[in-house]
């Protein structure tokens, strides 16, 4: 570990907080209607949709800011923006 | 609200993140994917050299930062000589690393304009990035040398008179190994283009379209739709000079012919900041972009 | 016992500091050229061209650009050295400001010079003075010797742990740049010695570091005040380090100050810079007839070492502050660190305002001062400038 007496920033997931609560618009995947084309996982400017095993996606709730892209992006409109409720 | 079925939530994640989740960009913003997917070609030997910009408040502060790899910050004007200076030390210790500068366009096409000539003609071993949304927008929208004709910004509220620096041009005038263009609209490209130039010594140099929805004026599901728009009218063209050899790559291959290029009305309908723009604006626009393609013609040629 | 065998040689400023430079063994340069020191950089080149220096120099194009390039290196580990003067001092006070607040070890040579307006290549020291708040440790050589020397010991003083500070060394432009006096210079074993390899290095890829974010308010006032701290505590390192030198070197070092006849003067001349020399010649003469007089030289200017000050002044009835700079609206910028040292002691301090633009000074101004302070006159300022 790089000692030294200026504070260093080191990686971390979630720099600025949990960016989920950012969100007014929450995108929800239709399962049966979604082909793995990837899309969404290439596309989301976050970098908040996991790509997992057997080429499925899975948005990470946590830090998704609701911009929109992946259901803009997604070919088969499979995403849906829905009002995020607290 | 829909709940996640079981067996998506029980499956394991097979691609890790190289510029972490939660940072401070905005809803929309296309940075951090740029950098995903340039860190995902660089690898974990890179050090990334970050100016004042947009960058600088997104990658954290001493508490955590987003990325998983060394970034030095630098002052606005600064990023090209200390990527200079990084990359002659890296070499001198035997290490096989990798510098590359990521800067906004004012720090690339206007305070820091000198200092990247300087660099560039000294062929340092960088790869210089400049992710471009076309303004000052780190400090609220004002206007750069890289914003285009008509475009509002807080400090051309009636629209810019001037024409956008055509830096990728300039940046080729310097004869460096290897200059390239790209859109976040198209990622393969972008990244294939970081890969070829990772892999050749001296100055490269990337221009990266990166739309910016607070900026621009667009809902921010948009991004990738108005960077799509870009090429696709022929304002921003896909090419790679590699040793003074000019090619197009990708769509704007087709471009060529006029009549495949889409109108520019189609690009600029989508973003408030055109909003005000008259006929003649659009024409003189138009004009320019068609003559633009006509130097490009010229280049392909040689 | 030990016997220091003696190189005696003869080298103008910039030579001498080169070859301190290259006897310091470091990776990356970049210098950009300015009257007068210019000369430092084409030797330095000549160095590198035939194999003496085993070094990148980066012929940058700008002054900003050269303390950048030198901090991106010195990141990454290199042990770096650039050099400037006056306009080029300003055009790189962005990084000077970056560098000292991010406390990476840098040695920079600065042939002082005065500022434009009016356009001038001539030796003051306003250039120097105005960096006084940018966190960087401050070394002011009185002769060639000095310059060779201060360098050596600047590289090894910003590099202690307990300090971890870029250092400046000031030369006079013209004065001591051009001007070849005798110098003894060290062999390149002792030099290794007293200057082992560099071991700061923020760039592991095993580590991946944010070097230099944004700090919330709570945070940089933390980082202010270890700077602080530091800066306080190497006054001590420098001390030490000085200690050391006179050892492998056989010449005394002095540490923060030098009191040339202080013991039992009535009134000392207060000096920084080349002209120390000429304050010394004047308190030989003064002495000669009887005058008790001294000279209390200042090696360091930041950190202002008020304590040893102090010490030095005991018993002193007045100083004659020389100051080659000036605060418009205030006055003489040493003439009121000295003030502010020995507030309460009683001590006067006379401000004498001299040299600005390169004007000349001799011993003979300096005796002139003297003798009128001795005889009774009194002033709060007063400007040479006839």
């Amino acid at each position: 570990m790089i000692d030294y007496p200026v504070p260093l920033g080191r990686p971390k997931i979630g720099s600025s907080g949990l960016t989920g609560h950012w969100r007014l618009m929450r995108p929800e995947i239709d399962y049966s209607k979604c082909t793995k084309c990837r899309l969404c996982v290439i596309y989301c400017p976050e970098n908040t949709i996991d790509l997992l095993e057997g080429f499925d996606v899975r948005i990470d709730y946590d830090y998704c800011k609701g911009c929109g892209v992946c259901a803009q992006i997604c070919p088969q409109k499979a995403i849906q923006m829905v009002p995020e409720v607290k | 609200m829909t709940e996640v079925p079981s067996y998506i939530k029980e499956k394991k994640v097979i691609r890790q993140q190289y510029f972490l989740r939660g940072n401070a960009a905005c809803p929309g913003c296309p940075i951090p994917k740029e950098l995903d997917l340039l860190l995902e070609v660089m690898g974990k030997k890179t050090v990334l050299v970050v100016p004042a910009s947009c960058s600088t408040v997104i990658m954290g502060d001493i508490h955590g930062s987003p990325s998983t790899v060394p970034v030095v910050h630098s002052a606005f004007a600064s990023a090209a000589a200390i990527a200079s200076g990084l990359s002659r030390q890296l070499k001198m210790r035997g290490e096989d690393a990798k510098v590359v500068v990521w800067a906004g366009d004012g720090a690339t096409g206007d305070i820091g304009f000198a200092t990247v000539s300087g660099a560039a003609e000294r062929n340092e071993d960088i790869l210089y990035v400049c992710y471009d949304n076309e303004a000052f927008m780190n400090t609220g929208i004002q206007r750069s040398s890289l914003t285009p004709y008509g475009a509002w910004t807080t400090t051309t509220p009636a629209g810019k008179r001037e024409f956008k620096k055509p830096l990728p041009f300039i940046m080729m005038e310097h004869k460096i190994p290897y200059v390239a263009t790209a859109s976040i609209a198209y990622p393969f490209d972008y990244q294939a283009k970081v890969k070829k130039a990772k892999d050749i010594q001296g100055f490269r140099y990337i221009h990266l379209l990166s739309p910016c929805p607070p900026g621009w004026r667009f809902d921010s599901s948009l991004t990738i739709e108005v960077a799509k728009l870009a090429v696709e009218t022929g304002i921003w063209p896909l090419f790679e000079v590699i040793n003074g050899e000019f090619q197009l790559t990708g769509i704007s291959k087709v471009l060529l012919d006029k009549s495949k290029r889409k109108p520019i009305t189609e690009y600029l309908k989508l973003q408030g900041r055109f909003s005000k723009m008259s006929e003649k604006d659009i024409k003189v626009m138009q004009d320019a972009v068609d003559a633009m393609w006509d130097y490009i013609a010229e280049l392909v040629k040689r | 016992m030990i016997t220091v065998q003696k190189n005696v040689t003869a080298m103008v400023g910039n030579h001498a500091v080169a070859y301190a430079v290259k006897q310091a063994k470091p990776q990356v340069l970049a210098v950009f050229p300015i009257t007068p020191q210019t000369t430092m950089l084409e030797k330095l080149a000549e160095y590198i061209d035939n194999g003496e220096l085993k070094a990148e120099l980066i012929k940058v194009e700008g002054e900003h650009s050269a303390l950048a390039a030198v901090y991106g290196a010195a990141v990454a580990g290199a042990r770096v050295f650039t050099a400037t003067s006056s306009q080029g001092l300003l055009y790189m006070t962005e990084m000077i400001y970056w560098v000292g607040g991010e406390r990476v070890p840098i040695v920079n040579a600065v042939a002082t010079r005065a500022l434009a307006e009016p356009w001038s290549i001539w030796d003051d020291h306003q250039d120097f003075f105005s960096k006084r708040d940018a966190s960087w440790i401050m070394m002011m050589a009185e002769n060639v010797q000095d310059a060779y020397d201060m360098t050596l010991q600047a590289f090894r003083i910003s590099e202690d742990k307990r300090v971890i500070l870029p250092v400046m060394m000031g030369f006079d432009g013209f004065i001591l740049t051009h001007t070849m006096e005798r110098l003894e210079i060290l062999d390149d074993e002792t030099v290794e010695k007293f200057l082992p390899p560099r071991e700061f290095n923020l760039i592991d890829f095993n580590d991946p570091v944010n070097v230099g974010p944004i700090a919330a308010p709570d945070d940089y006032m933390k980082i202010k005040y270890e700077a602080m701290k530091a800066m306080e505590g190497s006054k001590e390192v420098i001390e030490e380090i000085s200690k050391e030198y006179e050892r492998i070197s056989g010449r005394k070092q002095y540490g923060l100050i030098e009191c040339y006849e202080c013991e039992d003067a009535d009134y000392v001349f207060v000096t920084a810079g080349a002209w120390t020399g000429d304050a010394r010649e004047a308190v030989r003469r003064l002495r000669n007839e009887g005058k008790k007089v001294g000279v209390l030289k200042l090696r360091v200017i930041r950190p202002f070492p008020k304590e040893r000050i102090k010490e030095a002044l005991k018993g002193v009835q007045g100083v004659v502050v020389f100051d080659r700079e000036y605060s418009y609206g205030y006055g003489g910028i040493l003439a009121n660190e000295i003030k502010s040292a020995i507030y309460n002691t009683g001590i006067e301090v006379m401000s004498v305002i001299a040299g600005i633009g390169g004007k000349d000074v001799r011993p003979l101004h300096f005796q002139k001062v003297m003798e009128d302070v001795l005889n009774g006159e009194k002033f709060e300022e007063r400007w040479l400038n006839d």
